[in-house]
């Protein structure tokens, strides 16, 4: 199995249902775990599979689950949230595992929330993901019916219950702790860390949220062992990675492939290639939040170490594509105009920040910049940095920004020289 | 003890404090917005950012939030990092791309914390040059002031006003930078609370409404330290004045009493003095018809030749009136014929209180004790209306559990949004025993609403439960019986268990019933029990020391033609006693003297009138509820003809040839022949230094250094430099010349320091930032606890209703009941009119509905208002709001028997 | 007052947390998706039902975007403005929108059938530039095809 996330996937358009999962060998991995493994020894094969959390910090999923109190002294219930807000701009991959194969995501949250002793679970779904949320409320209803939900789990002591929530807006629901008081029917501000979910989340108790990319890794990677799992990956990041390009592109789309395929091959291959008449110019590797890299970097493997030696981060592993017909000035001031939106408004950096930001790109775009404006940008990018925020969504916001000063610095002097947008005709 | 380093200094620093706090505790400057000594931290504005760097070779560090971080030992950072400072400018610059710079017109500037951040910072500068986002205010009521266009968005606002004092109607509404703070549609902000929020606020969003209407700067000001007389709490205030009237009352903190917030009542009820009706004036009823306004020295000399040619004089003095002019009515009339003025039964019910709390183990709880409380009891008092910040101390108490839980995580209690994230609003057990639906009741495990008998019984069984083995339930046991239970084991389980009890039912079986309870705790081997008690009125426990006759032995002297001249102090008798007994007593006398500073329906009656200086025109001292003896200050030298009670029975003595100068001409004097005649209160005259006390030979100014000075503030009337006036009574002067260095706390008039020109310049008045005041929390303890008195008393017999009898309980309003904030405009706007409270249960009985009028008789009166329905309320009971004004009586002695009247 | 219908999808929600302020946004989608959009009364209601006051409810009725605290139409036309769908030409898209309906953004039509909101990024950029309009998700859109698209919603 080269493909584990999407392999059985035949079509966006018609999930696999439950029968079709089990005769493809779908739940076997969690049957065997439940039945055969302590909870403890499922997490260290996912610490041992060298999986990294695909919902864009990269962080050890099994380290993660590890953090979790166990034991019967330990508060419950303790809680596992599947992370499906999937609301970074440029991502598209999450929603087409879960109307793809509805089935794999339950079975990695059987074996995550057996992992950690949970006995209830959460999918925090984005609102407006509607078919999501249909294919979701059938497999979960089946799987119930199955009885691998409720009571007792294929004749374990093991319960779990899993709720589909659907979310209401606003991207800073993805952040994990701000979707926590999104679940607790709160303003969806994040909180501050320490204490760390694994520990003090959801209603107080230990929480884990994962990703969707991530959870469907599991099963997999309980069937086939841990080695397997690293042998999928081109570099020392292990497993396969769903790569999305949009963008002028011949062939925007999405692809499961070993983790540390190179940039080029991506885009040029799977891609397609430019469109007719499009230079590339750079891209955004890993949804909106991450810094540019550009054609000297296109044999970048992409896996989390290289692209973040390169100045970037993987991210989400969705990229959006720049041509060079499109202006890169109003690119970014696209993407601050999200992120101005977007802010919680809880920290005073990203809140009033973001918008100076957004309005000094809008002036330059129009032709209404100064050139200490580029400085303003400069000081602003070093101070909604990683520590001066209260969380990882203003500096995020940072990265496109700083790199398109760095990489497009004559575009913006251009604009402000020439008082209007070089690329409007 | 840990050690710190910032800037390369060393300090000492206290590990459960942040490095925020241990900064601003070592006298350093660092600026913030959404930390609060009360509140916690949040890590919400970015303000407070330093280097924090892992250890001596660490050369890089990081930028961290001070507010975020813990004190470890051996910490280095720096405040004065280049980047560090470069970032706290920026956090100004943003917060100010949408403030509208309207400092001229705003009523903080000059004393804004947003004004003393930004030079703090050193923004001084604009960059941004587009346009602001504009929002629109609300009207939010008679108290506060709305413009939220100054807002900061540091949230404090609604943590004070509703994860603090539990508020429910303030929010923070939209995302982004359009988060507005406000009500979800305008109108009256509820909490009794919400007059904090123009202290919490650290810009010009929330403002004193009332000030507003008066307005004027605070260094045009002269203040003084103050007490709050509008219940027994006692909470410290300063009062500010210009032009011969209070603009407003500010928080005064004492760590042991209130903190850093007030309530309503107290903040507002000071408008009292500026009633349009009040009388400024002496006057004489045998001048009244001239129309003729008497010369000061006229009516005095009036007086004189009453007390002389009386067959026989009586006082009465007031629980609301300072100890001083109690005192002095006391020696004017002596022992025998001098009343506090309250009834006999009242005054039964306050010597109960008196001794549970000469009795409680390691002295009467302070609020700072209730706070920090892990198990209330709270039985027969509704501290909401009768003893607001008691009740926001409460809501602390309850969530001592959530704090101590945090601990065991190794989250430290400053660190609010985690404690509050862990907690997820668990509670401690607060058990409350009060016959009708209170604002507690929402925080409570338990809220036993019954006739004040059935309380007294539940108290008294609580104490059984505590001394047998309280975990056996029988199945046979009585609701009240298992409920007794379940408050008992709460209480044993409890680390700092507390009691509050007090006089609101009039029930001495109340208050012995609590004393039970904490006698059963200690002798279960609870040592750390505490007992709160909650008396009627400010000075009712002063008052009730002085040993004076009961009201009704007066009157029975007036009646008995033992006495025919009543000299009458802040003391609406109407409001203690019967109208028709009144009436009598006042038929009876020949002369009837009052001397008040609000018009009430006796001064009517005067033959001479004196008018009383407020409590923020006068010097004196009160003893709060807690026993503990304060002393105020005048924040104006009044009108040439208004004085202190005492200071007009002075003068009063020199008139009658008693004396033949004034015997107290100064407030020391008088505080040192009190000493020498009431032993008990000697004590009293160390709440404060002495009208001697000096720094380096010099008075403590009233007005703070930047003065506008006295020429010009007066321009409009003369350009001459009128004379300050001499204050014989303090060390305090009536201008800005004196001492620079900060007083003993009782002396404390403003908070100001150098770059501190907001309230928040208190931090420099601590030992440590919420700690212990300077030198000392202000006043005097009289009662160290422990002595034990009087003998326990046990449950009443007494049957209750018959099922057709109604029993008339009386209810409490925190803008009503109260009769000097009565007279305040503001907190007459949001007192209720009068209605009765009775359960669904009894209404339909009696054939009524929710808003339909009812007529009852109690004894002699009958009463007529609508009905309003309590969820909780038991039976056969009714509540009536006593002390209304403007309702047809004033006074009612319940307690009692009600009829309903077809 | 909430109707039967809502009090049941609420109260059969309830269980699924552990406590029932939790249900606030779940209860206010239930009443929204019952009467198109969130009034001052549907706040009070909401309130009522999971135990907070309507300050507390409206404090996160509006920190949430797709929580209508104003009338809209008949159909509500969620137009992505994000990145991927920007570099694809969605300002035309919009203008277009604005043009056919005769309303900016934010508003809704005269005659009530669409109201016309930005949106972030709908996770469709492989087929960008997108709309949603309802529950319906419309990927490649050009200047021909959308026309065809607003004919199917009356
Ligand atoms: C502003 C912001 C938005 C985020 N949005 C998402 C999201 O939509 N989906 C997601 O899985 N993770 C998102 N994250 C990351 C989560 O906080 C969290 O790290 C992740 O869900 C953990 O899962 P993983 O360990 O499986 O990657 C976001 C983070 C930030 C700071
Ligand atoms: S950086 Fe601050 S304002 Fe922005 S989303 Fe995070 S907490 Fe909210
Ligand atoms: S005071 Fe530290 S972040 Fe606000």
């Amino acid at each position: 199995m080269d493909r584990p996330l999407t392999e059985w996937i035949l079509s966006e358009s018609l999930p696999i249902g439950l029968k079709r999962y089990e005769a493809l060998g779908g739940y076997e991995a969690a049957r065997k775990a439940l039945a055969e493994m302590e909870p403890k020894a499922v997490t260290q094969t996912v610490i041992d599979s060298g999986l990294r959390g695909r919902g864009g910090a990269g962080f050890s999923t099994g380290m993660k689950w590890s953090f979790v109190p166990l034991g019967p002294e330990v508060p419950r219930p303790k809680y596992l949230i599947c992370n499906a807000d999937e609301m970074e701009p440029g991502t598209f991959k999450d929603r087409y595992l879960l109307e793809g194969n509805p089935h794999q995501l339950i079975e990695g949250m059987i074996l995550g929330a057996y992992a950690i002793e949970s006995e209830v679970a959460y999918i925090f779904l984005r609102a407006e993901y509607h078919r999501s949320h249909q294919v979701l409320t059938e497999a979960l209803a089946e799987a119930r019916a199955a009885g691998y939900l409720g009571k007792n789990i294929f004749g374990s002591q093991h319960s779990l219950e899993i709720h589909l929530h659907s979310s209401a807006g606003r991207y800073i629901c993805g952040e994990e702790t701000a979707l926590l008081n999104a679940l607790e029917g709160r303003r969806a501000v994040p909180r501050a860390k320490p204490p760390f979910p694994p520990v003090v989340g959801l209603f107080g108790k230990p929480t884990i949220v994962n990703n969707v990319e991530t959870l469907y890794n599991i099963a997999p990677i309980l069937q086939h062992g841990p080695e397997w799992f690293q042998k999928r990956s081109l570099t020392e990041d292990a497993g396969t990675k769903l790569y999305g390009v949009s963008g002028r592109v011949r062939k925007p789309g999405l692809w499961e492939l070993p983790m540390g395929t190179p940039l080029r091959e991506i885009i040029e291959e799977h891609a397609g290639g430019m469109c007719e008449g499009y230079q590339f110019r750079g891209v955004i590797p890993g949804g909106a939040s991450t810094d540019f890299l550009v054609s000297e970097h296109l044999d970048l493997p992409l896996d989390f170490e290289s692209v973040a030696k390169a100045g970037s981060r993987l991210g989400t592993g969705t990229m959006i594509v720049l041509d060079d017909r499109t202006c890169p000035v109003g690119m970014v001031h696209n993407l601050q105009k999200f992120f101005a939106h977007e802010s919680c408004g809880w920290c005073t950096p990203c809140r009033d920040g973001i918008p100076w930001i957004e309005k000094i790109l809008e002036a330059i775009d129009q032709g209404k910049g100064r050139l200490d404006d580029i400085d303003l940008l400069h000081r602003h990018v070093k101070h909604l940095g990683p520590g001066r925020t209260f969380c990882a969504f203003a500096p995020g916001a940072m990265e496109p920004l700083q790199s398109a000063l760095k990489y497009f610095e004559d575009d913006f002097r251009r604009h402000i020289e020439e008082g209007r947008c070089p690329y409007h005709e | 003890m840990a050690t710190l380093h910032i800037d390369g200094k060393t300090y000492e620093a206290d590990p459960s404090k942040n490095l925020l706090e241990a900064a601003l505790s070592a006298g350093l400057d660092l600026p913030y917005f959404c930390w609060h000594p009360a509140l916690g931290s949040v890590g919400a504005c970015r303000q407070c950012a330093v280097r924090q760097y892992r250890d001596e070779n660490d050369k890089n560090g990081q930028i961290v939030m001070a507010c975020m971080v813990p004190v470890t030992d051996g910490a280095r950072i720096s405040i004065a990092d280049p980047e560090a400072t470069e970032f706290r400018s920026s956090v100004v610059e943003w917060l100010m791309t949408n403030h509208p710079h309207d400092c001229p017109v705003c009523d903080e500037g000059g004393e804004c914390h947003l004004q003393d951040m930004t030079v703090m910072t050193g923004h001084c500068s604009r960059s941004f040059r587009f346009k602001k986002r504009t929002f629109e205010n609300q009207y939010l009521g008679p108290f506060l002031n709305h413009e939220m266009n100054r807002c900061i968005q540091c949230y404090r606002c609604v943590r004070f006003y509703n994860d603090y004092a539990g508020g429910h109607d303030l929010g923070a509404f939209a995302s982004h930078n359009h988060v507005y703070f406000g009500r979800h549609e305008e109108g009256v902000l509820e909490s009794e609370f919400s007059g904090n929020l123009a202290e919490v606020c650290p810009t010009g969003v929330f403002t004193d409404k009332t000030l507003k209407g008066h307005y004027s700067r605070k260094w045009d000001m002269q203040s003084a330290p103050s007490i709050c007389n509008h219940c027994s709490v006692g909470c410290n205030t300063i009062a500010s004045s210009r032009y011969g009237a209070v603009r407003r009352i500010l928080n005064r903190y004492h760590h042991d009493i209130n903190g850093y917030f007030l309530c309503d009542r107290g903040r507002y009820g000071y408008e009292h003095g500026n009633h349009p009706d009040r009388p400024s004036r002496p006057r004489l009823r045998s001048t009244k018809q001239s129309g003729l306004e008497p010369e000061t020295t006229e009516v005095l000399a009036a007086i004189g030749s009453f007390l002389n040619e009386a067959r026989g004089i009586a006082a009465i003095g007031s629980p609301r009136a300072s100890l001083e002019s109690n005192y002095a009515l006391q020696a004017l009339a002596g022992r025998e014929a001098f009343s506090i003025g309250i009834a006999e039964a009242s005054s039964a019910v306050l010597d109960a209180l008196v001794a549970a709390l000469r009795e409680a183990p390691g002295g009467p709880a302070s609020v700072r004790d209730i706070e920090h409380s892990d198990a209330v009891f709270v039985l027969g008092e509704d501290p909401s209306n009768t003893a607001p910040r008691i009740a926001l101390a409460l809501r602390q108490s309850v969530r001592q559990v959530s704090i101590k839980h945090a601990a065991a995580h190794r989250i430290p209690r400053w660190h609010d949004r985690a404690v509050r994230d862990l907690a997820q609003g668990r509670k401690g057990p607060l058990h409350s025993a009060w016959p009708a639906q209170t604002r507690l009741d929402e925080i409570s495990k338990s809220a036993f609403c019954e006739s004040p008998n059935a309380i007294a019984k539940l108290g008294f069984a609580v104490a059984q439960c505590i001394g047998e083995d309280s975990s056996s339930s029988s199945s046979a046991d009585s609701p009240l019986q298992k409920q007794a239970k379940a408050i008992a084991a709460d209480l044993l389980e409890a680390e700092q268990p507390l009691v509050v009890t007090g006089t609101a039912l009039e029930s001495e079986a109340i208050i012995d019933a609590a004393r039970a309870v904490v006698s059963a705790l200690a002798k279960a081997g609870k040592s750390t029990v505490r007992l709160a008690g909650i008396a009627a009125e400010a000075n009712s426990i002063g008052a009730h020391l002085l040993q004076g006759q009961a009201l009704e032995s007066i009157v029975a002297k007036v009646m008995n033609g033992e006495c025919d001249t009543l000299i009458v102090a802040e003391n609406d008798l109407y409001r203690r006693l019967p109208h028709a007994t009144v009436d009598a007593l006042l038929d009876k006398l020949s002369k009837l003297i009052v001397i008040d500073c609000i018009p009430s329906s006796l001064t009517r009656h005067a033959d001479a009138f004196l008018p009383a200086a407020t409590i923020a025109e006068s010097d004196g001292s009160l003893i709060n509820c807690e026993g503990r003896g304060q002393r105020f200050f005048q924040a104006l030298s009044p009108k040439e003809n208004l004085h202190a009670t005492w200071d007009w029975v002075g003068r009063i003595q020199v008139e009658c040839q008693r004396s033949d100068t004034n015997p107290w001409p100064d407030l020391d004097t008088i505080l040192a022949k009190m000493a020498a005649d009431c032993p008990e209160l000697a004590g009293i005259r160390e709440a404060a230094p002495g009208a001697g006390f000096r720094i380096h030979n010099q008075k403590i100014p009233r007005s703070p250094r930047r003065f506008s000075g006295r020429t010009s503030i007066l321009a409009h009337e003369s350009v001459h430099e009128p004379k300050p006036p001499e204050d014989k009574d303090a060390a305090m002067s009536f201008s800005m010349e004196g001492s620079a260095l900060q007083p003993p706390a009782a002396l404390v008039s403003h908070y100001w320091s150098p770059g501190w020109n907001s309230a928040q310049a208190l931090n420099k008045f601590q030992e440590e930032v919420g700690g212990p005041n300077r030198g000392g929390p202000p006043g005097l303890r009289l009662f160290p606890g422990g002595q034990n008195g009087r003998p326990h008393g046990s449950p009443s017999t007494e049957s209750a209703a018959t099922p057709d009898q109604l029993l008339a309980i009386p209810l409490y309003q925190v803008f009503g009941s109260d009769e000097l904030s009565n007279h305040s405009a503001a907190v007459r706007e949001r007192s209720e009119p009068l209605a009765f409270s009775l359960s669904a249960k009894t209404a339909d009985r009696l054939g009524l509905a929710d808003g339909d009028s009812l007529s009852l008789r109690i004894g002699e009166q009958k009463l007529t208002a609508t009905v309003r329905l309590d969820p909780v309320m038991s039976e056969n009971l009714i509540g009536i709001p006593v002390g209304l004004s403007d309702t047809p009586v004033t006074y009612l002695p319940l307690p009692a028997q009600a009829n309903v009247c077809e | 007052m909430l109707s039967d219908q809502e009090k049941q999808e609420i109260e059969a929600e309830l269980a699924h947390y552990e406590r029932p302020q939790a249900l606030c946004i779940e209860a206010l989608k239930i009443v929204q998706k019952h009467r198109g959009w969130v009034s001052d009364e549907a706040i009070r209601d909401v309130g009522e039902a999971v135990g907070l006051s309507p300050h507390e409810v409206d404090s996160v009725a509006t920190f949430y975007n797709l929580i209508y605290r104003r009338e809209v139409g008949r159909h509500v036309i969620h137009y992505c403005d994000s990145v991927s769908c920007w570099v694809m030409g969605c300002d035309k898209i919009r203008n277009q929108l604005c043009q056919e309906l005769k309303i900016q953004p934010g508003q809704t039509t005269e005659d009530q059938r669409f109201t016309l909101l930005p949106i972030p990024c709908l996770g469709a950029c492989d087929t960008a530039p997108a709309v949603m309009i309802d529950e319906d998700l419309h990927g490649n859109l050009n200047s021909e095809n959308l026309k065809d698209i607003l004919a199917r919603y009356d």
